[in-house]
């Protein structure tokens, strides 16, 4: 796809982000924002996968170990065809296969359970280790937050997948700067985090704007010609990116829009020019 | 009992996992760097490429253990019971359990028999964390011969299953043609009518020796192992609760959440019965060896025998 058709389906990702939490009234738009076109990215252009076989083993794998930002995983597995884009509005019900935060018993198209932050790379550097011991070729990638970073389990895993030299391995921080209680460098810093990948044995790529589709092509095929280490791709974003009145606000972390908010999202979405 | 054979259950897990390695290319063994204490050693000679040594990060490793199995290969983690069910117990729960992985966790150097390391590796909780997680099997072999054969059954078992083995060397039991292994099945070693004694792990051997001595004083115990704590063979236990009408549980763990806890909720749910539970009691452990610590936390035959006399 040209990134201007990257860039309308990151619309339509944005937009199913929105519809979800507001029908689930709670939920966390402000990270899945942030995220939409590295979501889109990585569903309509960079990944080996089919919607039709979402099981087919030399997929490559995706894990969202930045769970609580599942709105915009379902919106883009929605939109890649793996559910109807209407079940969006089930998000957080009672009975429905969009839970809280992702559970691949449940959701097709959900490589990995996630949301207890930390844990989910350690599941991504097994995934890559395991195509590593059995010489397979799918490709692992996954997703945390610059706050999730300051979890100890992370530096565990990238010591062991740097240590292991996982080069089918794609780590992306989601530098927002925000996180709950406040701006990530008021509340524990993690900075600096390039250094910290590198001192990891990462080849660390940087974005400087991650919401925007050039630099984030430019950023997964330098991850992809990396051999010999795992890739870490940093990217700046804005945290709530694409609405306005959430963009950069610290109280949209976990919180749903109510009905007025939601319309007047929408109307912001929907008159956005791609 | 001088020529009775004795070996450590940590030793027939390495040497169990060497076994089935050479049947199952799938099968792979973490370690988080105690693969010599683990006795997961044997398993790293015999098949380098398939040992993964995590280094000093539990927690990594059971998320990475997750990664292998979500693709397909069966890996037994292993580590002390304090850092695997302990230390890990999130990761257990959350990367492992909850998506139902098939993932196997061999935890050694479980209960106060870990001897001289003292109280801060001596884990009496385990028991009582991973059966809490739904889905979790759990089991706590008594001897060599079942402690290979929960291994063989673990690998066999489709989903999440949590072993506990232990540090010290103990005799084995179970040497007999007879012998069948199933996962939930207790299994009656001594038929008695006056109390029901209901073990697990070392203390079965132990239970076997205060049934003798109990035997002399005039008390008729039977005695019944149980290797599967989670799930229990509720039928077992209550029909041999229904014949002697007194039960005592033994087990080196907390009295609170384990094997004691879990035969408590089966009787007083379903056949109300007076009841003993023999374990540690909400104390920590402490350094010493491991004999002797059994034997003053009334841990060994002796220990039992005289609780149970007392109590029956």
């Amino acid at each position: 796809m040209t990134d201007q058709e990257l860039k309308a389906k990151a619309l339509e990702v944005r937009k199913g982000i929105i519809e979800g939490t507001h029908a689930a009234k709670s939920g966390h738009p402000g990270g899945s924002l942030s995220a939409a076109e590295v979501f889109t990215y990585l569903y309509f252009e960079e990944m080996n996968i089919d919607p039709a076989d979402p099981k087919k083993a030399d997929r490559d794998r995706f894990v969202l170990s930045k769970g609580h930002t599942a709105p915009g995983l379902y919106s883009v597995l929605a939109n890649r065809g793996y559910f109807p884009v209407e079940d969006l509005k089930t998000l957080r019900h009672v009975g429905s296969h969009l839970q809280g935060h992702p559970c691949m018993t449940h959701t097709p198209g959900v490589d990995a359970s996630s949301g207890s932050l930390g844990q989910g790379i350690s599941v991504a550097a097994g995934m890559a280790l395991s195509a590593k011991l059995t010489n397979e070729s799918y490709r692992v990638y996954t997703l945390l937050g610059d706050g999730e970073i300051e979890e100890g389990q992370v530096w565990e895993a990238a010591m062991f997948a740097g240590n292991r030299k996982l080069d089918n391995l794609v780590v992306i921080v989601d530098n927002n700067n925000l996180q709950i209680d406040g701006p990530i460098t008021e509340v524990n810093s993690p900075y600096p985090i390039v250094d910290k990948w590198k001192a990891f044995n990462f080849h660390v790529i940087e974005v400087a704007d991650g919401n925007d589709m050039a630099q984030i092509r430019a950023a997964f095929d330098e991850a992809k010609n990396t051999k010999g280490q795992p890739s870490a791709i940093v990217m700046k974003t804005v945290k709530g990116k694409g609405i306005s009145f959430m963009e950069n606000q610290v109280g949209w972390h976990g919180k749903a829009p109510n009905d007025e908010e939601y319309q007047k999202a929408m109307d912001e979405l929907n008159n956005t020019e791609v | 009992m001088a020529d009775v054979k004795k070996i450590a259950t940590r030793e027939s897990y390495g040497n169990a996992l060497v076994e089935l390695g050479k049947q199952k290319d799938n099968l792979y063994v973490l370690d988080a760097d105690l693969a010599e204490a683990t006795k997961t050693g044997t398993f790293k000679k015999a098949f380098p490429d398939r040992h993964i040594d995590c280094g000093i990060q539990e927690c990594n490793m059971v998320g990475v253990a997750a990664g292998l199995a979500a693709t397909g290969k069966v890996p037994f983690c292993s580590s002390f019971a304090m850092f695997a069910a302990g230390r890990a117990f999130e990761q257990v729960r959350n990367s492992v359990a909850y998506p139902k992985l098939n993932v196997k966790i061999g935890a050694t150097h479980a209960g106060i028999s870990v001897g001289e390391d003292g109280a801060s590796h001596q884990c009496l909780e385990d028991i009582a964390l991973m059966r809490t997680i739904p889905g979790m099997v759990v089991m706590c072999p008594s001897d060599d011969v079942e402690a290979k054969a929960a291994v063989f059954a673990a690998y066999e078992h489709e989903g999440p299953v949590y072993i506990r083995f232990g540090r010290l060397a103990v005799p084995v039991i179970n040497d007999n043609p007879g012998y069948k292994f199933e996962i939930g099945k207790g299994i009656t070693l001594r038929e008695g009518s006056d109390v029901t004694i209901v073990a697990s792990g070392l203390e079965v051997g132990e239970a076997l020796g205060a049934a003798d001595m109990l035997a002399k004083e005039g008390v008729n115990a039977e005695v019944i192992n149980i290797h599967t704590i989670k799930p229990l063979d509720k039928d077992l236990i209550l029909a041999s609760a229904k014949k002697t009408g007194k039960v005592v549980t033994v087990e080196e763990h907390s009295i609170y959440g384990g094997l004691g806890s879990a035969v408590a909720e089966v009787l007083s749910e379903e056949m109300p019965t007076k009841l003993l539970r023999i374990g540690v009691h909400d104390t920590f452990g402490e350094s010493g060896p491991a004999t002797e610590l059994l034997h003053k936390y009334e841990l060994d035959a002796e220990g039992i025998c005289k609780q149970v006399k007392a109590w029956v």
